[in-house]
């Protein structure tokens, strides 16, 4: 279990991590926390020949409130978010997520951007943030775009990230005092990666909701406005209302087929429905 | 008496140095400062790595193995290995195959894991890189994946030559005949999953050879020395006095570093063959995927029982995936062989049949693990008598109440012959049901919990032969029979004294305590106490570490040897007082006389430096003894235990979390109860792994799917809750101090008493779980399927 050679440089700057990114001439991948990507080296899954270490980038540590959002650098670790290190705009909702992250040991290394990138469907930000609304900054030679987290995932360890492309800020926007916040993962035991993730954020007084489904074999199911799972509408009795036989059906609609498994989805559903109610 | 170290005991005080001393453990000043020295902290001058191509498939015909031009020097295969031979591990049981396990594959490969090449290169890297660069030209066959089918006829075979893929066979009857009548008959099938053994340390080799001595060295993570030296031997057709196995601190066996692998084997091939030390240091993925398999057990099991819930009689099928090969020394058999032996359990009966198949399939050999075939011994029948009390209408303690074998009985020679020398099974059950507290268990469970959520108690007993002898394993006729157990007590000049054993601790605290022992001998402070052991240049023979034995068995030589040692002693202490040698006393760490006491190092002093002052008849043997040890009966201890489980099972999520849990166990006389505790809290977390988490499945094609531990789940400290242990202390009649082999013990029961407290749990819902692990998946299925009955499918 050690890795196949590799050349390694640390960039001191963006400029430089994106024309190392943008050379073709050799397979890379970027190290920040190496939480996920230490291992896949050590087991071979990957053989890049240059890996790029960018956590000397000043530019992926920013961490602030701008207006209505909260921006932090693809480099901020959980345990950042868990302590309280950086300013917060969900109301606690990021705190409360980073905290339950793996092992302190992870959180202390592994990064926002970093578990993002992996597109890992059983790890937590995918799920939390796609819920909170976030959306992803991605700048490489060409330009900059800002993709929403839900777009970004394309499939299971697949993220929309283009050759020599980089995440380089995270953008959630500030969670309103009147949207309610639930999230529940089950996991085999404590710090393990979850078999089943609910993330969901209720806005009763706006009648609004937005609903993720993780922990699945594909990219997390994001259902903005789903109405019908609380019987038509979403208003202050959502909780009394959420319709599991409904929920059921819908996600045996978007694919998850194994009957066990889609009763555990939804009952971690029901709970995160019910954790924002309470 | 005094000590130089703060030995601050946990009894309070002065409660001494002896045998049933809560003492601090000697070896953690070291230990727990990361001083230990383990086999990969070793560094030898120009010491090379090793990696091993291993094979990707599980059943393949190898047609070539290409080895790139640049790498010829450096790559090895079985057509380099001349005379070497492969591992071959008999049964003297009748109607046992054997199998040949070659250290470097021929012809075929057996396993995914199996050994094809090795590699050489400075680095670990560099030789993994090399590893990548040979390929494999393999004619894939079918496996065989699984052990039901793979008794049927018509299924590929693993060794062709054997027309079948059958072990062994083995019939036990008694009478069962007299139990088909019985009111409550009960049957289900019962299966237990493939595990891991999962030490902290791996498997590590350092094999070095020196021209000095004419002698091989391997440093193995071993606890069983002198057994891998005789193997090891065998199979490089090399003389024992030419290789030494040196086995330092080891993290942890479990079973797994008993055994003799075909990598220890190839390490010692080519150090000899290349002239510099070469070293294999197990990693993660090898150890889950290609070596430290255990445990796969399946029963068709049927209780006969009358209406009050008394035993009649037990009927079983029970069926072991021996894996490819029969492991040295242990062999293919010991797992299912056992089943039938053990079955029975604590309990009184007067029928019983039970039949076993050890069979051969393409995974990684059956390794023993902590309790071998106990844990999922005691998994079935336990599981099984909580169904007896179901149908008998009583509480699952009631019903064990009324089959355990009873104090007045003992020693008690049950169904199967085995020699329960003392205890009380009966109390050890009745205070674990009180300190569980089942009355008010069953007042929560008629209140209810909140929504989804479901209590459930559960018990399970055991009990456990330990420390079983000559007379036992000659009649396995594997490569191994355990005889007297030796150990040298030798006092030193300046009056410390040193103990050599041929055991070898792997966790078990020796050094702590066999120094309680030669103290309540000889009473010499156990810090001048000096343990050398995992090294057989330094030590007696013996089969080592293993079946809970060494206090047992090593207890006693070191005991025998310093009660030898103490007369000497004493007799020359008569001289030095100017007494009779009937009139001195050994105590407390002198020979006292009506005229004065002399010190154990004025007399170690005497001997070596003022011979001149002995006795005219002593002994010429002086200060130095190697004495020879058996219990009176050598048919095994039996310690037991009764476990009793609370969880709460949130039956929506599947969830089983352990609310409460009970241990009270009687492993005869304690030499050091905190370090039997922590034996104890081991074994609970590894059986709450057995329980709960861990699992090793396998596809069609025979590959492993659990190769890391993200997907291989062991418990840590969050799953494991602290136990409450009870200790009851029945002297064994036949032991030095009445010991017991206490070891395993707290291995085996928590699966059973954790499944059937989530059975007791579920069983109102009409769900019952009969496999292990019970994951959430599981759990979550029965109940659906279950109510698939009422309701319209979705």
């Amino acid at each position: 279990m050690k890795p196949a050679p590799f050349d390694y440089q640390r960039p001191r700057d963006l400029p430089e991590a994106l024309s190392l990114l943008a050379d073709v001439s050799h397979s890379s991948k970027i190290i920040a926390g190496g939480q996920s990507l230490g291992p896949m080296l050590n087991l071979r899954l990957v053989e890049p020949e240059l890996v790029v270490d960018i956590s000397a980038l000043a530019e992926l540590k920013v961490a602030e409130r701008r207006g209505e959002e909260l921006v932090l650098g693809a480099c901020i670790t959980h345990a950042d978010i868990e302590d309280g290190r950086v300013p917060d705009a969900t109301r606690g909702a990021m705190r409360e997520v980073a905290a339950n992250i793996a092992y302190r040991a992870v959180r202390n290394r592994g990064t926002l951007g970093g578990s993002l990138g992996h597109a890992d469907p059983a790890a937590d930000w995918i799920s939390a943030l796609a819920a909170l609304g976030a959306r992803l900054k991605l700048r490489s030679n060409a330009g900059t775009r800002l993709l929403e987290i839900e777009n970004f995932i394309v499939a299971a360890l697949e993220p929309a990230l283009r050759p020599g492309e980089i995440i380089e800020t995270i953008h959630v926007p500030a969670r309103p005092a009147s949207a309610q916040w639930g999230y529940f993962k089950s996991c085999r035991k404590t710090g393990e990666y979850a078999h089943a993730i609910a993330a969901v954020v209720i806005d009763p007084a706006a009648g609004a909701a937005r609903l993720v489904v993780g922990a699945i074999e594909a990219a997390p199911i994001v259902i903005n406005n789903p109405f019908e799972l609380f019987g038509g509408r979403i208003a202050a009795d959502y909780k009394e209302r959420f319709d599991s036989s409904v929920a059921d059906a819908m996600l045996a609609k978007a694919g998850i087929a194994n009957a066990t498994q889609r009763h555990i989805h939804v009952n971690v559903l029901k709970r995160a429905i019910r954790g924002a109610a309470a | 008496m005094r000590n130089e170290r703060d030995f601050s005991s946990a009894d309070g005080g002065d409660a001494g140095q002896g045998v049933g001393v809560r003492l601090p453990r000697k070896e953690d000043d070291r230990l727990m400062r990361g001083r230990g020295q383990f086999v990969a902290d070793i560094r030898l001058a120009g010491l090379q790595d090793v990696a091993f191509v291993r094979s990707p498939l599980a059943h393949a015909r190898i047609r070539a193995i290409h080895v790139p031009e640049r790498y010829h020097a450096t790559v090895f295969t079985a057509a380099d290995l001349v005379g070497i031979k492969a591992i071959r591990a008999v049964s003297g049981l009748p109607g046992f195959k054997i199998s040949e396990q070659p250290v470097l594959a021929t012809g075929k490969v057996r396993q995914v894991g199996e050994l094809i090449a090795m590699c050489v290169a400075p680095t670990r890297a560099e030789a993994e890189d090399i590893a990548a660069a040979v390929t494999l030209d393999l004619e894939e066959l079918p496996a065989v994946h699984d052990m039901l089918l793979a008794r049927k006829p018509g299924s590929a075979l693993v060794h062709e030559h054997w027309g079948d893929n059958i072990f062994l066979e083995t019939n036990y009857e008694v009478d069962i005949s007299s139990a088909l009548d019985a009111p409550i008959k009960v049957t289900r099938e019962i299966s237990t999953a493939r595990q891991c053994m999962s030490p902290l340390e791996g498997r590590a080799v350092v094999a070095t050879f020196d021209h000095r001595l004419d002698q091989l060295t391997l440093y193995s993570a071993a606890q069983m020395p002198h057994v891998t030296r005789s193997g090891l031997a065998e199979c490089l057709g090399v003389e024992q006095a030419r290789i030494r196995v040196v086995s330092p601190d080891v993290g942890g066996g479990f079973g797994y570093k008993g055994i003799l692998l075909p990598e220890e084997v190839c390490l010692s091939w080519l150090t000899m063959h290349r002239g510099h030390p070469v070293r294999w240091i197990e990693d993660r993925r090898e150890h889950l995927s290609g070596g430290a398999n255990c445990r796969e057990h399946h029963y068709k099991i049927t209780v006969y029982a009358d209406q009050d819930g008394r035993l009649r009689g037990i009927d079983c099928e029970a069926t072991v995936d021996s894996g490819a090969y029969s492991s040295y020394p242990f062999s293919a058999c010991l797992e299912a062989a056992q089943v039938a032996s053990i079955l029975p359990g604590p309990y009184l009966m007067p029928a019983y049949r039970c039949r076993t198949f050890s069979v051969a399939t393409n995974k990684c050999p059956i390794l023993p693990y902590r309790g071998v075939a106990r844990t999922g011994v005691c998994f079935a029948l336990e599981l099984m008598l909580d169904l007896v009390a179901v149908e008998a209408g009583l509480e699952p303690g009631e019903v064990r109440l009324r089959n355990l074998v009873r104090p007045e009985q003992m020693p008690f020679d049950n169904i199967t012959n085995k020699h329960f020398d003392s205890g009380d099974y009966p109390q050890a059950m009745r205070r674990a049901l009180r300190l569980i507290d089942v009355e008010a268990v069953r007042t929560r469970q008629r209140k209810g919990e909140a929504a989804g959520r479901r209590i459930g108690l559960g018990v399970a007993i055991y009990c456990e032969q330990a420390a079983h002898g000559t007379s036992v394993y000659s009649g396995w006729g594997i490569p191994m029979v355990p005889g007297h157990e030796q150990a040298t007590a030798r006092l030193t000049p300046d009056g410390g004294l040193e103990l050599r054993v041929g055991v070898h601790s792997h966790g078990q605290s020796m050094e702590t305590t066999l120094a309680q022992v030669a103290h309540e001998i000889l009473g010499v402070d156990v810090a001048k106490v000096h343990l050398i052991h995992g090294d057989t240049a330094m030590t007696p023979y013996s089969t080592g570490t293993w079946g809970s034995r060494s206090m047992v068995m090593a207890g006693g030589a070191v005991a025998a040897a310093c009660r030898e040692l103490g007369e000497r002693a004493r007799r020359i202490g008569a001289k030095l007082l100017q007494h009779d040698p009937a009139a001195v006393v050994l105590q407390d760490g002198e020979i006292r006389g009506v005229n004065g006491a002399v010190t154990l190092k004025e007399i170690a002093f005497t001997w070596y430096r003022r011979p001149q002052d002995l006795p005219s008849d002593v002994d010429p043997g002086g200060l130095e003894v190697t004495a020879g040890y058996k219990p009176q009966r050598d048919s095994g201890t039996f310690s037991y235990a009764a476990h009793a489980a609370l969880v709460a099972v949130d039956a929506e999520l599947g969830e089983v979390e352990i609310l409460d849990y009970v241990i009270v166990e009687d492993g005869g006389v304690l030499v050091n109860p905190m370090v039997v505790d922590g034996q104890i809290f081991g074994g609970l977390a590894q059986g709450i792994g057995t329980a709960l988490y861990e699992e090793m499945p396998f596809d069609t094609a025979g590959q492993p799917l659990a190769t890391t531990l993200a997907d291989y789940l062991l418990p840590g400290p969050t799953e494991v809750p602290v136990a409450r242990l009870d200790h009851m202390e029945t002297p064994s009649p036949y032991t030095q101090f009445g010991v017991k082999g206490i070891g395993e013990g707290g291995a085996i029961a928590p699966p059973a008493a954790i499944a059937n407290a989530v059975n007791d749990a579920l069983r109102p819902l009409g769900v019952e779980l009969m496999q292990s692990p019970i994951t959430p998946h599981r759990i979550v299925e029965a109940i659906l399927a279950r109510g698939e009955k009422g309701r319209k499918s979705a």
